[in-house]
């Protein structure tokens, strides 16, 4: 058994990736596999620091392909097992992930959100919602935390290996480079103290008994021969997401009761939301509030619920509509407008947002 | 009264007969397998993962437990899981495609990592799955449906030299071999020693075996054996390339 990181409740003040780091060990994640990129690295230098204390393991791969596959194995095996990557480094990631969501396996992945396309920065951005939302070859048959603050990071990543594994879809916690880097405080725990139940995981390969004789072997297949399997399979798997949507789901909304406008965002651009829509308020505008904190699913049902009530809804987003299309989508068939508020790989503050809401 | 072929114990009677074409290569390499497989009594141990290739068919072919991958993928998946549960026998399996091409750099650096994993690749000198392309291990002047004059070596480069590649990367401790499915006794022992290399955590294994793919050379029977026996072998050459250094020496 592993060692517990974590006894009682710990004040921390420290940069993200550590709360990465250690909320992995309070998860009790059992191997990390992982490739270098910024601004995901500290992760990985907390955790190889940390692991070999608790008896924890860590591989550095080729590259994020390897990276990604190793982390399908380790799930595989029966093991708490992750990766964390940003920007070109995601892009890779997804052909494993799409292996993941044809065989379910329960991989936990980090986003620390990077400037995109392309190279771009290392520094900050959304741009990475789609992708994470959607990659690979299929339907988005996974779970996407968007994370505002290191308390969260901390919370989600935990979270994140319950969740994979009660439901077996690929599990994203989706954060960005301004929370991978900046020091916060938090409150550090372990979660069983508290009455979070931990992942439960179990080997999907390599059990006990001889196979075919003591027991049947597992074997699991992402390839099929006909278009009805494929699509038996599919189908299956679309209703156990529509199940699961309502259980998992979260978002934040405040102040959407009297709304005319109510302004929508989500990971850390929704800290500079809600802080503008704070001082909106105290000028007399009635103003509300929307944050996705799962982006798939998508908190649809709550979104339709407030959306009519105003006379218009301002996206803000450090991406060029990624999250307004999940919005857009969402809001199918009602007519409130939608107003933009774009900086695609640009920080996003309160004052700007209240300006523009104000002019 | 109906002969019942001698199968390797370790091979699941009800997903017979195969899903390869006649003639082909892979099941005499995996015939090979299951008899090593059997000989070590390690069925209960192993965790075999196939690759996208012909390999996939063979995803529900041994009494043992089974992950299709993707293609170039395998040896990441098996790495993955070794690291996460040193206790099982991890084999990857692959096309020369594969192995040699999109899935090269992880031959190489689990080969660097000295990986406590077996590698097997099937040499047929083809992408046999996809309708006969070339292949890194494609000969000199092969007629394919991607190189229809021939193979040019100015253009595209010599055949890859897998164990010879992969000796020289990996450190002792490694095994590596070729095999040919022409010789299925020698393959078997080639199998047994890499398999025997993990058992004993000695580092990396890797056998090439060649391999035949009569659908996509159009070869019936005999040219199929001519082709394996005489203009693959004289490039590739048959035999083990790299052994542990005994521990007295
Ligand atoms: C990323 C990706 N690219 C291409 C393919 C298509 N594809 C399937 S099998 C294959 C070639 C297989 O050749 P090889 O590895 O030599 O195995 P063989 O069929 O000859 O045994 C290719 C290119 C794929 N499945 N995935
Ligand atoms: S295409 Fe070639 S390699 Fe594939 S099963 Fe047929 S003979 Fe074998
Ligand atoms: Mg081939």
């Amino acid at each position: 058994m592993v060692e517990k990181a974590i006894t009682g409740e710990k004040r921390a003040f420290m940069t993200g990736n550590e709360a990465v780091a250690w909320a992995a060990l309070a998860a009790e994640a059992e191997i990390m596999y992982g490739y270098p990129i910024t601004p995901q690295n500290e992760i990985m230098h907390y955790w190889t620091r940390l692991a070999p204390k608790y008896g924890r393991k860590f591989l550095q791969t080729e590259d994020e392909i390897s990276a990604g596959f190793t982390t399908c194995g380790g799930v595989l095996a029966g093991k708490r097992a992750f990766t964390a990557t940003a920007g070109p480094g995601n892009i890779l990631m997804q052909e494993a992930m799409s292996m993941a969501e044809m065989l379910r396996i329960p991989t936990v992945v980090v986003v620390q959100q990077r400037g995109g396309p392309s190279t771009a920065t290392v520094i900050y951005s959304q741009q990475e919602t789609t992708l994470t939302c959607f990659g690979g070859n299929g339907e988005g048959l996974r779970i996407v935390y968007s994370t505002s603050s290191h308390q969260e990071l901390f919370d989600y990543t935990i979270k994140a290996f319950q969740i994979a594994w009660k439901y077996r879809f690929p599990t994203f916690v989706l954060g960005d480079g301004y929370q991978a880097k900046m020091r916060e405080s938090l409150y550090l725990y372990n979660p069983e103290e508290k009455g979070i139940p931990l992942a439960e995981p179990y080997p999907f390969l390599g059990q006990e008994g001889r196979p075919g004789v003591e027991r049947e072997p597992s074997h699991l297949r992402n390839t099929y021969n006909t278009e009805e399997e494929l699509y038996q399979i599919i189908s299956r798997y679309v209703e156990d997401y529509e199940r699961m949507t309502p259980e998992v789901v979260e978002y934040q909304a405040s102040d959407f009761e009297d709304a005319e406008i109510v302004l929508i965002a989500h990971g850390i651009v929704s800290r500079a939301a809600r802080a503008a829509v704070k001082a909106l308020r105290s000028e007399g505008l009635k103003v509300g509030y929307f944050r996705p904190i799962t982006l798939r699913p998508f908190p649809v049902g709550k979104l339709r619920e407030i959306a009519p009530k105003a006379k218009k809804l301002v996206v803000a987003e450090s991406a060029q509509g990624q999250l307004f299309k999940l919005v857009q989508e969402a809001l199918y068939g009602e007519t409130v407008p939608l107003e933009p508020y774009f900086k695609p790989g640009l920080g996003i503050t309160s004052e700007e947002l209240v300006e523009f809401i104000m002019f | 009264m109906a002969i019942v072929p001698n199968m390797p114990r370790s091979w699941r009677v009800e997903t017979k007969p195969h899903k390869f074409c006649p003639g082909c290569g892979h099941g005499l390499v995996l015939k090979a397998l299951g008899e090593a497989i059997d000989e070590l009594d390690i069925q209960d141990r192993v965790v075999f993962g196939c690759d996208i290739g012909c390999s996939l068919l063979a995803w529900d072919f041994f009494n043992v437990d089974i992950v299709q991958t993707h293609h170039g993928r395998t040896t990441p998946v098996m790495t993955g899981i070794k690291r996460a549960r040193p206790d099982r026998i991890c084999i990857a399996y692959m096309g020369d495609g594969g192995g040699y091409a999109i899935g090269s750099q992880h031959l190489v650096n689990a080969a660097t990592r000295n990986e406590k994993i077996t590698a097997i690749l099937v040499n047929n000198c083809n992408y046999g799955m996809t309708g006969g392309q070339m292949a890194p291990t494609t000969l000199p002047e092969m007629k394919t449906e991607t190189t229809p004059y021939g193979r040019d070596v100015e253009e595209t480069g010599y055949p890859t030299q897998g164990p010879e590649m992969v000796a020289a990367i990996a450190r002792e401790g490694a095994y590596t071999a070729r095999g040919t499915v022409a010789n299925v006794r020698q393959l078997k022992n080639y199998l047994k020693k890499a398999l025997q290399n993990q058992l004993e955590e000695k580092g990396f294994s890797f056998v090439e075996a060649l391999s035949g793919c009569p659908t996509n050379w159009s070869t019936n029977a005999k040219a199929t054996w001519a082709f394996l026996e005489e203009n693959m072998t004289k490039y590739f050459k048959v035999g083990e390339v790299k052994v542990p250094v005994k521990e007295e020496e």
